[in-house]
């Protein structure tokens, strides 16, 4: 895989770098790059001009939820891009910040009792950072079989560290505090936040390490892309997941799937937004390892689970009687409310992958 | 200490996530009282830090000694955001709390307050001790500034040394004065009233 990030010196670092062949970026991830960061900058100035117009003219609260998403698409690119300039490990540290911080917005809106206050120092200092520490330790390896196996093991490490090790301090950690009022209910409400926000997560970076091959079925080519693309790839499907359901759900919504959930999730917008997903995805396949049915295959999985993710985090909202995690504190901005449909399709998009294209 | 301020000033809102809503009120230097509900060791740290740096400059937390001059980070931390420290344990007539607050701040400072004495377990605020009434009295110039203070007691509860990162909220209301001729507990009332009425906003 090509991790090591090479300090060239002579002419414009950042062209030599690009243009290397076995260079992070290679030239489909760079196109795809371009096109969406076009695609963003028309976005931004449709969102601006919008804006100016009079309030009679166009629907404000449409206009205002676009911009928001906009501007937290370039966030997200932001993120993605500087994440692949200093390397794979500084990705994995970016995206240990962004769980860090939907963690904090799930703990802040969960109600803990006083007794889980030393919980959750070790949930935040501990398990969050553990967690991104042995996805990080799996980046910057050689091709060797020996680094192959370490990689395996480190793997085997981070899959069970939250769902084993977690689930065994946990709830007894609270115990230790004695106090044991509603006491399954707090320890699986912490134990959910640290599966979502930090354990299902950590799966978008951890593509990255993975030593990927063109399909099963013929003799297992090695993959000429770079992981870089993938991760791109994957994160901007399940975000066209987002948008085309909201879109199709706009244009044709009228059966709604669970009014007390969410109201705006609807029959005609989930089975429109992912079929337009499973098109543009295919046409993608370029990017990926996949080819086009498989693009198309991957793309499909991806969107219903980004669905299945945001109606569960809107069930946990409803729950808890919040809007949006944004209004949770007023001014924040809601990180969870923009990763939710990612953190479920992570980790299933990850493990599908390392089962049908990757060497290891 | 030129570096010590903005430095502990970033890592107290960076560790609260602290959101400062300013609610028919503007940051102002103008000299002020502000009182708050007081769950955690991270209030007046936090509620200072939260303020713009020109009216930080000139605001004083009232701390308390006892608590404040034990060991070196503490003395350094209360040094750094120039807390007035108050003895609890040697409380005379002659020489009160209010007349020691009232001559520390002169005509510059502002002070930041905790009328409820101790710090209570976060559900509900308790009642407020007179002190605030007799600032009012003794200084009718000074704008008493309600605060409510959201979630710090999750962030850093009593009896806790090792806080827990999650999102806080500081709401800061409008100001209000002693009426003429209203008597104390109507209006110790009337302000723990203002601080919880910011909780609802």
């Amino acid at each position: 895989m090509g991790a090591a990030f090479t300090t060239a010196s002579s002419p414009p670092p950042l062209l030599m770098f690009l243009a290397d062949g076995s260079g992070r970026l290679n030239l489909p991830t760079i196109a795809l790059l371009s096109v969406v960061l076009l695609v963003l900058a028309i976005a931004y100035i449709v969102g601006q001009v919008l804006r100016q117009q009079p309030e009679t003219s166009v629907n404000a609260a449409v206009v205002r939820t676009f911009n928001r998403r906009v501007r937290a698409w370039w966030m997200m690119c932001a993120i993605l891009v500087f994440g692949f300039l200093i390397g794979n490990v500084g990705t994995v540290v970016l995206f240990a910040f962004v769980s860090f911080w939907a963690l904090r917005e799930f703990i802040t809106m969960t109600p803990t009792r006083r007794g889980d206050h030393r919980t959750l120092f070790w949930v935040f200092f501990l398990f969050t950072p553990l967690q991104y520490v042995l996805v990080g330790m799996g980046m910057e390896m050689g091709t060797e079989l020996e680094m192959a196996r370490k990689r395996q093991e480190l793997y085997e490490l981070y899959t069970i560290l939250i769902p084993v090790y977690g689930m065994l301090f946990i709830p007894a950690r609270i115990a230790l505090s004695g106090d044991h009022k509603r006491f399954l209910e707090r320890s699986a409400k912490i134990q959910v936040g640290l599966l979502i926000c930090v354990y299902a997560l950590s799966h978008a970076p951890a593509l990255l390490a993975l030593e990927l091959t063109r399909s099963a079925t013929p003799g297992r080519q090695p993959w000429q892309g770079n992981n870089f693309g993938l991760l791109f790839y994957f994160i901007l499907i399940v975000q066209l997941g987002d948008v085309f359901q909201y879109i199709c759900g706009r244009l044709f919504g009228r059966h709604v799937i669970a009014p007390t959930i969410n109201a705006s999730k609807t029959w005609e917008g989930f089975l429109g937004g992912i079929l337009c997903t499973t098109l543009l995805g295919t046409l993608l396949w370029w990017v990926t390892p996949f080819q086009y049915w498989e693009s198309a295959c991957m793309s499909l999985i991806i969107a219903i689970m980004g669905f299945a993710g945001s109606m569960t985090m809107s069930a946990i909202k409803r729950d808890r009687g919040v809007a949006d995690y944004g209004t949770l504190v007023q001014g924040h901005v809601g990180v969870l409310d923009r990763i939710d449909s990612i953190c479920f399709a992570a980790p299933v998009f990850f493990h599908l992958t390392k089962y049908f294209f990757s060497a290891a | 200490m030129g570096l010590t301020v903005p430095v502990l000033a970033f890592l107290a809102k960076l560790l609260s996530g602290a959101t400062v809503r300013w609610i028919d009120c503007q940051p102002d230097t103008c000299q002020r009282v502000y009182f708050a509900n007081h769950t955690s060791h991270l209030d007046a740290l936090v509620l200072w830090a939260s303020l713009p740096r020109e009216v930080r400059a000139l605001t004083r937390p009232v701390a308390a000694r006892d608590y404040w001059e034990r060991g070196m980070v503490r003395r350094h931390i209360a040094k750094v955001f120039n807390a007035l420290l108050i003895d609890r344990t040697k409380i005379k007539v002659h020489q009160s709390p209010m007349d020691l607050m009232i001559r520390e701040i002169g005509d510059t400072y502002s002070l930041i307050v905790f009328p409820e004495g101790h710090r209570s377990t976060g559900d509900e605020i308790g009642e407020f001790k007179s002190g605030l009434y007799y600032l009012g009295k003794k200084r009718p110039d000074l704008e008493l500034v309600p605060v409510y203070i959201d979630n710090m007691n999750r962030v850093l509860p009593r009896g806790e040394f090792l806080p827990v990162p999650l999102l806080s909220c500081i709401t800061i209301g409008p100001p209000m004065w002693l009426e003429r001729g209203e008597p104390k507990t109507d209006f110790l009332i009337r302000a723990r009233d203002a601080v919880r009425r910011l909780k609802e906003l």
